[in-house]
């Protein structure tokens, strides 16, 4: 008897039908593309974009070449080179990441144990080489230089969580 | 009129005939281009709003211009043939999958007198020029050396031959109850009978007697244009694009206005048979070619909703509906018909 119900569903095209309604349905639901140049979609301040290098308020830079991001990258994206400053303090004489390897992950943003290399919300950049996105520190330098007012407030909004 | 057919006449002399056929084949055809570049728009469109997109939206106003560019696109690209390849034939093949696709428009009835060819054995002229539109599909596949263009010109035979028995028996019952082979009779045969005497003529077209017939001739022509859910031959998950992987610039345009030729035929087919072609629903409203139009694009619309819900028959599932589910179908309600026409009942006188 179950059999002749499936038989007779299936001729009276039951299931495709219902199927049919669903899509139909949506023909008329309201659209939810975002129309992206002219239109943009919320961004967390944990946003995971362009790469920049931080500096202290008195403009010392923080990083203090531990290479821990460096060790981190699953990507071998970024190449450290240190030596010891004038004054004793270890820098880096060589601070790279190539966007091309990375994979903007974040780690090592959360390696960074002075919060010196970090992950701002720039998305929209490119290179017409391929060269253009190996990031030199002083590039990393300039990009920290030229949004650290809204790292330092995306910082303090995330430090809640941490 | 008269007027027009003197003045050629003047120009072009003896030729005249020809001329003017020429004429009227370009005034079929191009407007059937036009219809196919928006077709395509129009399929971006639906699927996109059934997918709570917007679809195309950027060349020109609400992308109208889209169908446009893409064609130009592809007229700029190269013709990559494979090495392989046997170069006559795959240059021949989308010629023969497009031909038969434009060439069943001469007998396609507008209204009374708007036809190209008003042959009185236009219902056999169709199905054998339909039938044709395999070979290039085939041919594509054979002729590309290319393992996965072969597998779906060996499927894409194998399904349009097994549809088109089903689509025929749907046929044979038009033509039983229309007691014609002309696709003009056949409209006007729909526009008699109770319902139609009454001014309800959308109820004595023939898709309401004969709607099983209806619905697989409407499914069979889905799966003729090899249109999803029944494109197995083109499947691109399994393998890549099926008998056109290896066409590119206008040579895969040209299957494509086939492909897309082929859904408008069908689906004009569909009125002319079933659903009383450029007859008016109801009595009171002018029959006119506007009908027509307005029934091929509910049609189309469809073929794009099935596109937008359904996912692609397995080929074994395809093969057992057209085999096991359809042919029994049409056989048995081929018989009901015949009796129904027999007894006291019969409508169709």
């Amino acid at each position: 008897m179950g059999s002749m119900k499936e038989i007779f569903n299936s001729l009276l095209l039951k299931e495709l039908l219902k199927g049919m309604a669903v899509t139909g349905k949506y023909f008329f639901a309201r659209k939810i593309t975002v129309q992206y140049p002219e239109e943009k979609t919320p961004q967390s301040f944990r946003f995971r974009g362009l790469h920049a290098l931080r500096r202290y308020p008195n403009g010392e830079e923080r990083c203090i070449a531990c290479k821990l991001c460096e060790a981190i990258c699953p990507a071998m994206a970024i190449t450290i080179e240190a030596e010891p400053r004038d004054d004793g303090s270890r820098r880096t004489t060589r601070y790279d990441i190539d966007l091309t390897k990375c994979i903007f992950c974040g780690f090592c943003e959360e390696a960074c144990p002075v919060d010196a290399v970090v992950e701002t919300r720039i998305f929209e950049y490119h290179g017409e080489k391929r060269g253009d996105l190996y990031y030199t520190k002083q590039m990393l330098l300039a990009n920290g230089d030229r949004y650290e007012e809204q790292i330092a407030k995306d910082r303090e909004l995330d430090a809640s969580y941490r | 009129m008269d007027a027009l057919m003197n003045f050629g006449q003047g120009i072009f002399g003896g030729i005249w005939p020809a001329v003017w056929t020429l004429l009227k084949i370009v005034l079929i055809v191009a407007p059937l281009m036009l219809s196919i570049a928006y077709l395509t728009w129009a399929e971006r469109k639906v699927i996109g709003y059934m997918q709570v997109r917007i679809g195309p939206n950027r060349v020109g106003p609400w992308g109208l211009i889209q169908p446009i560019a893409d064609g130009l696109k592809l007229l700029m690209k190269e013709i990559v043939v494979p090495s392989g390849a046997n170069k006559a034939i795959f240059i021949i093949a989308p010629m023969l999958a497009i031909a038969p696709a434009l060439a069943a428009w001469a007998v396609v009835p507008f209204n009374e007198t708007l036809v190209l060819a008003n042959i009185d054995a236009s219902l056999l002229y169709i199905m054998a020029i339909t039938s044709m539109g395999v070979y290039g599909i085939i041919l594509s596949g054979w002729a590309s050396n290319s393992k996965y263009a072969f597998l779906g010109a060996m499927r894409a035979a194998a399904q349009m031959v097994s549809y088109e028995i089903s689509m025929g028996f749907a046929l044979i019952c038009v033509l039983m109850v229309s007691n014609s082979l002309n696709l003009v009779d056949i409209v006007h045969a729909q526009d008699q009978g109770r319902f139609a005497s009454w001014g309800l003529s959308f109820l004595s077209w023939n898709w309401l007697p004969l709607l099983p017939m209806f619905l697989v001739y409407l499914i069979a022509g889905v799966a003729e244009t090899n249109r999803a859910p029944f494109d197995v031959c083109e499947g691109e998950s399994e393998i890549v694009a099926g008998f056109h992987v290896e066409y590119s610039g206008m040579a895969f345009a040209v299957f494509f206005l086939a492909e897309y030729g082929n859904m408008i035929l069908v689906s004009t087919l569909t009125s002319i048979m079933f659903l009383g072609g450029w007859l008016s629903p109801v009595g009171f409203l002018p029959d006119g070619i506007l009908w027509l139009f307005a029934k091929v694009a509910a049609i189309l619309f469809l073929f794009l909703w099935f596109r937008a819900t359904f996912p692609r028959y397995r080929y074994d599932q395809l093969m057992r509906l057209g085999w096991k589910v359809f042919v029994p179908v049409c056989l048995i309600w081929l018989v009901v018909v015949g009796v129904w026409m027999m007894s006291p009942l019969n409508i169709w006188n």
